[in-house]
C-alpha cells in the first residue's frame, strides 16, 4: 500500500484504539499510556529525524511536571495554564541545554546531555519548592477554561486525548515541513548540509527546543494526571527508558515511540505483581533490540509492508 | 464498574434479607493489598517478608473468628510514585481492594495517602518515614505505623544525651529527610541540655566518606550522628570503623538504621552502633516465637521492624472490620481502628491516635560486638525502652486538621 | 581552616583520586581503543566486588587470592559478551554499542537485587593492611595507603604495556586500521576480544579494592559509572593518560570542594565537564 495510505490506516487504528481505551481499560492507566507516547514521541524528534541521541530527556520530562505540579499548587494557576507553565519552562531549559550540547555530535552530545540532566536532578533534589524526596503532592485540577470539571475520570482522559493528538499531529506537520527535511538531510550527512549553505547548529538547536517542549508538555500533563510530581521524573533512570520505548517502538517512525512507550508502560505495571522481574526484563529488551530487532516493532512492520507492497 | 455494581446489588439483596454477617463487606471478601519495594532499595526492609507477615495476620485472625473472609495480594511499587498511584488506584476501583499496607519510600507514601482519602479506603503505612503522614498531610483513612522521623530524631537523641552523650556532630544527607532528622535531633539535644558542635552536608549517594569523618573525628564530638539511610548510612559506618573512629572514643549514632542494614555491614564495623527501633525480633518471649514462625517462611531471615508493624497493622484492622461488620466505609474502619485499643505480640498494648499515629514504645539499641553475638540477626542489646507516651511527638504539634 | 586540616583533605582526595583513575583506566582503555563506550562497566566493578565476596564466603579464599583471580573470571565473561553481542554491532553507529551495554548493566543490577537484595554483603580489610599510620596531621588507614601505591602501579603498567611496547602498538594500529593490520597476518579479532576483556578485568578489580571499604551491593556500580564517564571525557576519550591524570585531579578538586563547599561536591565535576566541552572538546589531553 502506498506511504500515505499507510500513515492514514495507522493512524485511525492508534485514534480508535486510544478513543476507546477508558472503557476497557483503567482510564487512569490509558492516560499514563497517552503521556508517555508523547514523551517517547518528543524524543523521537530528536533521535529519529535528528539524529542526535540525549540521554538527559528526563530533565525536560521532570522540570515540566515540576513546574507544572507546582504553578497548579501554589500558584493556583488553572490547568491549561499550568501545563503551558511547564512547557514554557522545559524549552526554556531546552534552549540553555542545547546551547551548550549542540557543539558535539555522537557519543559526546550523549554524555553531555547525560551530566546536564544530573545537574538538574541535583538541584531537584534540594530545591525546597521540589518538596525534594516527598515531591509534590495533592495537586488540584481545576476545570478545564473554567467550564468543564475534569476530576471525572473520563473528562480528564478525553483532555489529555486531545493534548495527545494536538502534539502529535504537531510533530507530523515539522517532520513533512522544509524545516523536517533540513533536519532528515543534516542528519545524513551534515557537511554536505553544510556545504549547501544551512546554518546546521540553529536548525539542531530548533529541533532540540522543540523537542525538550514537548516532552514538557508530556511532564505536565502527566502531573495533572497523576496529581504528583516527584525526583522519579528527573532521574537519570527515566531517560533510560524513554530510549528503551523508543528503540523498542522503532527510532526514526511516526508510530513507533507510541507502541513502544504502550509496551513499556504496561510491562511495569503487570509485571509489578511479580516483583523484582521489571529491570531485568527491560535490560533483556534493550539487548534483544539491540541485537537482532534494530528497526523495532513498527519499523519492522513497515518493513514487512514494504516488501509485500514491492513484490 | 461492573464489579462495583455487583457489590452493591449483593449489598442491597443482602442488607434487605436482614442478619447476614457479610452484608456490607464489598464483594464478600476483604482484599488487604501489599504495596512496597520488591526489587530496589527498599526490598530488604519489607519486600516479600511484608506480604509474609500480612498473610500471617489473617491466618492468625481467621484462626479465632470465622466470620471473615480474607485475601491478600501484592506489588511493587519501584519506588516510584506514579506506578504507586496507578497500583493503588486500580487496586482500590476495579480490583474490591479494601486497604493498602506497607509503601515505604516518603514520596509514594504521600502519594497513595492521596489516593486512598479520595476513593475512601484505608491505608495503613508501616514502611514510610515521614511525620508528615500525621503531620500536614494526615488523613481520615490513614494509619502510620512503625517509625517516623520525628520518633527516630525524639528517640535516639534523648536517650542519648540522657546517657552521657552530650556532644554531636552531624553527617547529614543534603536532601529534605536528612535535613529533617538533624533539626529534630538537634532541637532534642539542646532541649536536653546537649550540644550541636558542628555538621557536614554530604550530597545523597555519596560512596566515599573519609572526608566528612575527618572532619568529624577533628570536631572531637563525644557522639557522631548520621543523619542519612540507606547505602549513605552503610557506606559512612563501614568508613568509619576503617578510620578507627570508635576506637578514638567517639560513637556513632545511626539516626535510620534497619535490622537488614546491620546484616549487610557486619558486626565487626557496625559493633558499638547506637540506634532506635520499634521491634526486635529478640526483644522478649513473645516476639521470639512470631520470629521463629517468620523466619520459617522467609527461608530463614528474620523480621524487620516494617514487617511486623505490617502484621500488627493488618491484625489490627481486621479486628476492626469485624467489630464493624463492614469494610466499604474507608473512614469508618480507621475511626474504630483508633476507638479500639491495640494489643498483638509484637508491638504490645497501644492506641492509635487522632491523627492516625500508632503510639507504641520505642527502644534504643546498641550494636553487639562480633563475640558478644551467638548467630545470625543476634545483633543488638537494649539499651534503654522510650515509653510510649514519650516517643512521639505530641499530638498538638503536627498541625494535623484532624486533632481539635 | 589549619593547613594541616587541608593536607588531610588533599590527601584524601588523592585517595580518592586513584580510586577514580583505576575505575576509568578500564573504560578509557575500551573507548580509546575499540570506540565502544562500555555502559556495563558499574555492572562489571560491581561483579569484580561480588566475587570477591564470593570467593572468600564459598572458597575460603581471602583478598589478595581475589585481587589475582577475581580480575581474571570477570574479563572471561567480558569476552563472552564480546564474542556473542558486541562483535556484531562493528560495522554499525556507535550508539548500538551503548545501548547494548547499557541493557547489560540493567540485566546484571536487576538480577543480582533479585538474588542478593539490596543492603549488600559484608566484606572486610584484610588483616595485613588493617590499622591506621598517625601522620601528624591525620591518620591515615594502611589500607588507603595501599589503594594509591597499588593504583597507580597498576595505571602506570597499563598506559606503557599500550603506550610503550609493541603489543600495544599492534592494539593501537588495529583499532586504526584493522583490514591493513589483519594483512599482516594479526588476528585482530582476537586482539580486540581480549582487550575489552582486559578492559572489563581492570573493572573488576577496581571492585574488589573497592569491597572492604564501600557497600558491597548491586547499586554500587551505577552511582559511580557516571562520574566515570565524566572522568573519561574530561582526560579526552582516546587518551590512557588523559583518564588517569584527569582521575587523579578530579580527585583532588572533589577533595577541596567537600572541605569548602561540601554540597556541591558530587555536581563539581559536571560542570567542568560541561565547561571543558565548551572550551576544548576533544578532551584535556584528548587528539582531534
Amino acid at each position: 500500500m502506498s506511504e500515505l495510505r499507510y500513515e492514514r490506516v495507522a493512524f485511525a487504528v492508534m485514534f480508535a484504539a486510544f478513543a476507546v481505551a477508558p472503557f476497557v481499560i483503567y482510564p487512569n492507566f490509558g492516560m499514563q499510556l497517552l503521556c508517555f507516547a508523547l514523551f517517547a514521541c518528543a524524543f523521537n524528534l530528536l533521535i529519529g529525524f535528528g539524529g542526535l541521541l540525549s540521554f538527559g530527556h528526563a530533565m525536560f520530562f521532570g522540570m515540566g511536571s515540576y513546574l507544572a505540579a507546582h504553578s497548579a499548587l501554589v500558584w493556583g494557576f488553572p490547568i491549561e495554564v499550568a501545563i503551558l507553565t511547564g512547557a514554557a519552562t522545559s524549552a526554556l531549559l531546552g534552549v540553555v541545554a542545547g546551547f551548550i550540547a549542540i557543539r558535539r555530535q555522537g557519543i559526546y552530545f550523549a554524555m553531555i546531555t547525560l551530566a546536564l540532566a544530573q545537574m538538574v536532578y541535583f538541584f531537584c533534589l534540594r530545591a525546597p519548592f521540589t518538596g525534594g524526596e516527598n515531591g509534590i503532592n495533592s495537586v488540584p485540577r481545576s476545570h478545564l477554561l473554567g467550564l468543564i470539571d475534569l476530576n471525572p475520570a473520563l473528562s480528564m482522559y478525553y483532555f489529555v486525548f486531545a493534548i495527545f493528538l494536538a502534539c502529535f499531529l504537531l510533530i507530523h506537520r515539522i517532520i513533512h515541513s522544509p524545516f523536517g527535511q533540513v533536519l532528515k538531510a543534516i542528519r545524513e550527512n551534515e557537511p554536505r548540509a553544510v556545504s549547501l549553505g544551512y546554518r546546521t547548529d540553529r536548525y539542531k538547536l530548533a529541533a532540540f527546543v522543540l523537542s525538550a517542549a514537548l516532552a514538557g508538555v508530556a511532564g505536565a500533563t502527566k502531573a495533572m494526571v497523576v496529581q504528583n510530581a516527584s525526583l522519579t521524573d528527573v532521574y537519570w533512570a527515566m531517560s533510560g527508558e524513554v530510549v528503551l520505548m523508543t528503540l523498542l517502538g522503532g527510532m526514526g517512525t511516526v508510530f513507533g515511540p507510541v507502541v513502544g512507550a504502550v509496551v513499556i508502560i504496561s510491562m511495569q505495571l503487570y509485571l509489578a505483581e511479580l516483583g523484582s522481574w521489571v529491570t531485568i526484563a527491560q535490560g533483556m529488551i534493550f539487548v534483544f533490540c539491540v541485537l537482532a530487532f534494530r528497526r523495532g516493532i513498527v519499523g519492522e512492520i513497515e518493513a514487512f509492508l514494504r516488501k509485500r507492497s514491492a513484490s | 464498574m461492573r464489579f462495583k455494581l455487583n457489590a452493591l446489588a449483593a449489598a442491597a439483596a443482602l442488607a434487605l434479607a436482614a442478619g447476614a454477617a457479610h452484608a456490607q463487606i464489598s464483594g464478600g471478601v476483604v482484599k488487604i493489598g501489599v504495596l512496597n519495594d520488591q526489587s530496589g532499595l527498599y526490598a530488604d526492609l519489607g519486600g516479600q517478608g511484608s506480604v509474609i507477615a500480612a498473610k500471617m495476620a489473617v491466618e492468625d485472625f481467621t484462626a479465632k473468628d470465622k466470620s471473615l473472609k480474607v485475601e491478600v495480594i501484592f506489588a511493587d511499587h519501584q519506588n516510584k510514585p506514579d506506578v504507586g498511584t496507578q497500583i493503588a488506584g486500580k487496586w482500590y476501583d476495579a480490583e474490591g481492594v479494601d486497604a493498602i499496607v506497607d509503601v515505604p519510600t516518603s514520596s509514594v507514601a504521600l502519594a497513595v495517602n492521596d489516593v486512598a482519602r479520595a476513593k475512601n479506603k484505608v491505608f495503613i503505612d508501616s514502611g514510610a518515614a515521614t511525620s508528615d503522614l500525621t503531620g500536614a498531610k494526615c488523613s481520615p483513612n490513614t494509619v502510620h505505623w512503625t517509625y517516623d522521623t520525628w520518633m527516630l530524631a525524639n528517640g535516639t537523641g534523648k536517650a542519648i544525651v540522657k546517657t552521657g552523650g552530650d556532644t554531636w556532630f552531624f553527617i547529614t544527607a543534603d536532601y529534605a529527610f536528612g535535613a529533617a532528622l538533624e533539626r529534630d535531633t538537634s532541637a532534642v539535644i539542646v532541649k536536653n541540655g546537649g550540644k550541636v558542635l558542628g555538621d557536614v552536608k554530604v550530597p545523597l549517594n555519596t560512596q566515599d566518606f573519609s572526608s566528612f569523618l575527618l572532619q568529624a573525628q577533628s570536631s572531637k564530638a563525644k557522639i557522631i550522628g548520621l543523619a542519612n539511610a540507606g547505602g549513605d548510612t552503610i557506606n559512612s559506618i563501614k568508613q568509619a570503623s576503617e578510620f578507627g573512629i570508635t576506637k578514638g572514643g567517639q560513637s556513632l549514632a545511626g539516626l535510620l538504621v534497619f535490622l537488614s542494614d546491620v546484616h549487610g555491614i557486619g558486626l565487626d564495623k557496625a559493633q558499638g552502633l547506637i540506634l532506635t527501633e520499634t521491634f526486635y525480633w529478640d526483644l522478649n518471649d513473645q516476639t521470639r516465637a512470631w520470629s521463629k514462625r517468620f523466619a520459617a517462611l522467609s527461608g530463614g531471615k528474620e523480621p524487620t521492624m516494617v514487617q511486623a508493624g505490617v502484621y500488627a497493622g493488618v491484625l489490627h484492622y481486621l479486628k476492626a472490620v469485624s467489630s464493624l461488620k463492614s469494610d466499604s466505609d474507608g473512614a469508618k474502619v480507621v475511626a474504630e481502628m483508633k476507638k479500639i485499643p491495640t494489643d498483638d505480640p509484637l508491638f504490645g498494648k497501644g492506641t492509635i491516635r487522632a491523627d492516625g499515629r500508632k503510639i507504641h514504645p520505642a527502644y534504643l539499641f546498641e550494636v553487639k560486638k562480633p563475640s558478644e553475638s551467638k548467630g545470625p540477626y543476634d545483633y543488638y542489646k537494649l539499651r534503654a525502652t522510650i515509653p510510649a507516651d514519650e516517643a512521639f511527638r505530641p499530638l498538638a504539634d503536627g498541625g494535623c486538621s484532624l486533632v481539635k | 581552616m589549619s593547613t594541616q586540616a587541608l593536607f588531610g583533605q588533599l590527601l584524601i582526595g588523592l585517595i580518592n583520586g586513584s580510586f577514580y583513575a583505576l575505575l576509568s583506566l578500564g573504560l578509557a582503555v575500551i573507548f580509546g581503543l575499540l570506540n565502544i563506550i562500555n555502559f556495563a562497566h558499574g555492572a562489571q566493578y560491581m561483579l569484580g566486588a561480588f566475587v570477591a565476596y564470593f570467593l572468600l564466603n564459598k572458597a575460603g579464599l581471602g583478598y589478595w587470592w581475589a585481587l589475582l583471580i577475581t580480575p581474571f573470571v570477570v574479563g572471561a565473561v567480558g569476552v563472552v559478551i564480546e564474542r556473542l553481542m558486541l562483535s556484531r554491532l562493528y560495522k554499525l553507529d556507535h550508539l548500538y554499542g551503548l545501548l547494548l551495554t547499557f541493557g547489560l548493566a540493567l540485566i546484571l543490577e536487576g538480577a543480582f537485587n533479585h538474588a542478593f537484595g539490596s543492603a549488600g554483603m559484608p566484606y572486610s580489610i584484610p588483616e595485613s593492611l588493617q590499622g591506621v599510620q598517625n601522620l601528624g596531621f591525620m591518620f591515615l588507614p594502611n589500607y588507603r595507603g595501599w589503594v594509591i601505591f597499588a593504583s597507580l602501579a597498576i595505571c602506570l603498567s597499563t598506559w606503557f604495556l599500550i603506550e610503550r611496547t609493541k603489543l600495544g602498538a599492534y592494539l593501537r594500529a588495529a583499532t586504526e586500521n584493522p583490514t591493513l593490520v589483519q594483512s599482516f597476518g594479526i588476528n585482530v579479532p582476537r586482539m580486540i576480544t581480549l582487550t575489552y576483556g582486559a578492559g572489563v578485568g581492570l573493572a573488576a578489580l577496581a571492585g574488589v579494592f573497592a569491597a572492604p571499604i564501600y557497600q558491597v551491593s548491586p547499586q554500587m556500580g551505577s552511582s559511580l559509572i557516571i562520574v566515570v564517564f565524566a572522568v573519561v571525557v574530561i582526560g579526552g576519550m582516546g587518551s590512557i593518560m588523559g583518564s588517569i591524570l584527569t582521575g587523579f585531579g578530579l580527585g583532588i578538586v572533589e577533595g577541596l570542594t567537600k572541605y569548602f563547599y561540601p554540597e556541591a561536591s558530587n555536581t563539581v565535576i559536571f560542570v567542568i565537564m560541561a565547561i571543558v566541552l565548551m572550551i576544548r572538546p576533544q578532551g584535556l589531553f584528548g587528539q582531534r
